[in-house]
């Protein structure tokens, strides 16, 4: 049965426990029809259980969801129906061509055979790959093979589309090349968009609205810019220095439109909402104090201080510091 | 050189070994399944062969024949023997391998014992089973032997002169061969078909199932509307045409090479095609059912050659399954290598038709419904 609804996704209360392991805790959050929304965390967060469990991948232990309307437990095959997706990892056949993965999976979604070659072409010439159409996806690139996916993903006209880190593993080339596919594929469509991606910048640029996710539990959700703008500051001045006396930090919070002061790695990181008059201070405060300044940067706020003010970490301490998640769960 | 360099590959080695234990059991068990198995699977001592026994005489010398088979029966057990009113019906059972020879006495044996005229016994042999026919017409000569010793003792004690009796007294074991000289590269083609069935079945229902499933291509058809039924019966019709394509080639050329007389024949082709797909959908539906739940790409690597050496020399395709132990037979008679054998033995070797195969084929029809249902039941749909 078809319903009016302006949610193409509702999520509530959510939940996946592996034993005591609780991967995703009680998320609840909803997804506008026609909107792309960014799941954004760093591995082991949760996003791709999230996921699974929202493509009927993975049963959940608690929670309900609906996909375009359909139940995920109870009704499977409708959400099936309704969503494509692009798995994490890479999962066309490597062993066929382009056009047999999607002659498969169009036969799989029962697409009619006299529409089938043509829908082929359409998606092929549509991800630029025609002209590889009969080449084994073995010999492709990363990037390459990331866009037939996401033509096998639409083979069915879906209503919304799944994509679970897209970009990860990929060259700034191909990486450039799968986004403005997405944004193409949005307006073009109106499909409705899930990504899940642990690059801000990929947030930032494609997303209309992202969810913050952190040790299984949603922190925050609300627009790139509106997260932006709700914390504290707009810029933010990174600065190293050589002599600097113990009440150093304290003196730094007095500048001139500065909000906070950490330290990490021997970076000072100030939250200013005026980044060149917290700079202009900074510089006569290290001068009359007799401090040394190293070296001292100023950048907007990005999605980066955004996971930090919400979590108390950068996402990309998560792969500095060499910490793995273990995610042999998923596999069980 | 560098001696830490070397341990520390060593060290390396022997951590992920001793982390993996498909490996380790692997090592350890194939051997030793390798030697029981072949153990006991070669030159056993053969038991248990069905012989039909016509008695046309009905006499006091037939019935002592008789005897004389339930005491093989009961003591060395060679042979069974069951009874037949008509002889084209023992040798009908004969051709459809029911028994293994028959033993015809005829309506004047006691007459000719009586009138020392000759007397004879015809044993009619299925020869396509060295081993089986060596055993059992030697069992049987010494049997005929030991009755014409009693007929010279009887003799001697009536004072007949030797010279007078001997000729004429003692009976003659006839023996006829049904089938033309089985050379044993005929008799090994019927296993080399089914090993080929089961490579192929090891190779697409085993090793790639899994290394897909670890590439996680899986996860590409697990997220389409397909039915894990659906999944499953696909998957299990690949390895089936697979297994069917194999099996035809290896049939054909093997059959050729071996000199199997009228391979070409178009309704012996058609049996032999019925056997080969019940074989294939049996032997892939196995795989699937051993690696169902299967995820580590080094097990079916692993139990390769466990499996081989469980399913294939407990078949009789190499040597017969009346010289197993009673363990190993019950091994045979739940492997589907047996029946495939049988039934390309009966086909390839017998000429025996529909009747000779029927019952294999039901067996391996049933072995493959059962063995569907608990691949579908078990299969997980969902990571």
């Amino acid at each position: 049965m078809n319903q009016v609804n302006s949610n193409a996704i509702e999520v509530e209360a959510l939940r996946k426990q592996f034993g005591e392991f609780v991967a995703v805790k009680d998320i609840s959050f909803t997804v506008q029809e026609g909107e792309i929304f960014g799941l954004l965390g760093p591995n082991g967060a949760g996003k791709t259980t999230l996921i699974r469990m929202l493509t009927t991948l993975t049963p959940p232990t608690s929670g309900a969801a609906r996909v375009a309307g359909h139940d995920i437990v109870k009704d499977p095959d409708g959400v099936r129906l309704s969503i494509g997706v692009i798995p994490q990892a890479l999962t066309s056949d490597p062993e066929l061509t382009a056009r047999e993965n999607l002659l498969i999976h169009a036969k799989l979604y029962g697409v009619p055979a006299a529409t089938r070659n043509a829908l082929i072409v359409r998606l092929l010439d549509s991800v630029g790959l025609l002209e590889f159409a009969d080449k084994l996806v073995g010999s492709f690139s990363g990037g390459m093979r990331r866009r037939l996916e996401i033509a096998r993903g639409l083979v069915h006209s879906p209503k919304i589309l799944f994509l679970d880190e897209p970009t990860t593993g990929l060259d700034p080339v191909s990486r450039t090349s799968v986004w403005e596919m997405i944004t193409k594929l949005k307006e073009a469509a109106s499909l409705t968009i899930l990504l899940t991606t642990h690059y801000m910048d990929e947030a930032d640029k494609l997303c209309d609205r992202v969810a913050i996710v952190d040790h299984g539990q949603l922190v925050a959700l609300d627009s790139p810019t509106h997260l932006k703008d709700n914390i504290p500051g707009t810029d933010t001045v990174e600065a190293e220095f050589e002599n600097a006396p113990p009440d150093w930090h304290a003196a730094l919070a007095q500048l001139s439109e500065a909000v906070s002061v950490t330290e990490r790695d021997g970076v000072t990181h100030i939250s200013s909402r005026s980044g060149p008059l917290t700079v202009g201070g900074l510089m006569n405060l290290a001068r009359a104090r007799g401090v040394t300044v190293r070296r001292v940067t100023v950048q907007s706020t990005t999605l980066d201080d955004v996971f930090l003010f919400y979590t108390g970490r950068q996402l990309r301490d998560e792969a500095a510091s060499g910490h793995r998640y273990d995610v042999s769960h998923l596999y069980k | 050189m560098n001696l830490n360099r070397i341990m520390a590959i060593l060290e390396r080695d022997m951590r992920k070994f001793f982390r993996s234990p498909a490996l380790m059991v692997s090592s350890m068990v194939f051997p030793m399944m390798q030697l029981i198995v072949l153990g006991y699977a070669f030159g056993g001592k053969i038991k248990g062969v069905k012989i039909g026994v016509v008695d046309k005489d009905h006499s006091h010398e037939s019935r002592e024949i008789r005897q004389r088979f339930d005491a093989i029966t009961a003591g060395p057990e060679t042979f069974r023997a069951t009874d037949y009113n008509s002889l084209s019906d023992a040798v009908t059972d004969l051709r459809t391998g029911f028994v293994r020879a028959v033993v015809y006495i005829p309506p004047d044996y006691s007459r000719r014992v009586a009138h020392a005229d000759r007397p004879r016994i015809a044993f009619i042999e299925d020869n396509t089973d060295n081993f089986v026919t060596s055993e059992v017409l030697s069992r049987m000569q010494q049997l005929v032997q030991d009755l014409n010793q009693n007929i010279a003792d009887t003799n001697q004690s009536f004072l007949i002169p030797p010279q007078f009796t001997r000729l004429n007294t003692q009976i003659d074991l006839q023996v006829v061969e049904v089938y033309p000289y089985i050379e044993y590269i005929k008799y090994l083609l019927a296993g080399s078909v089914a090993m080929s069935i089961f490579i192929v079945a090891m190779i697409g229902g085993g090793i790639v199932f899994i290394d897909d499933k670890s590439r996680g291509l899986h996860e590409g058809y697990l997220v389409t509307p397909i039915k894990k039924s659906e999944l499953i019966l696909g998957l299990i019709s690949a390895g089936a045409l697979k297994g069917l394509m194999a099996g035809t080639t290896i049939t054909i050329i093997g059959g050729l090479i071996a000199g199997i007389a009228r391979i070409w024949d178009p309704v012996r082709l058609i049996y032999l095609m019925a056997v080969l797909i019940c074989a294939s959908v049996t032997m892939i539906s196995f795989m699937f059912l051993v690696m169902v739940r299967v995820s580590d790409p080094l097990v079916p690597r692993a139990i390769f050659g466990v499996l081989n050496t469980l399913l294939f020399f407990p078949s009789g395709a190499i040597y017969p399954i009346e010289g197993f132990p009673v363990w190993l037979r019950w091994i045979s008679y739940i492997d589907p290598f047996r029946y495939t054998v049988h039934a390309l033995k009966n086909l390839l070797l017998k000429e025996t038709g529909f009747a000779g195969i029927y019952s294999d084929l039901l067996i391996l029809i049933g072995f493959s419904a059962a063995l569907i249902g608990a691949c579908i039941a078990l299969f997980k749909r969902q990571i």
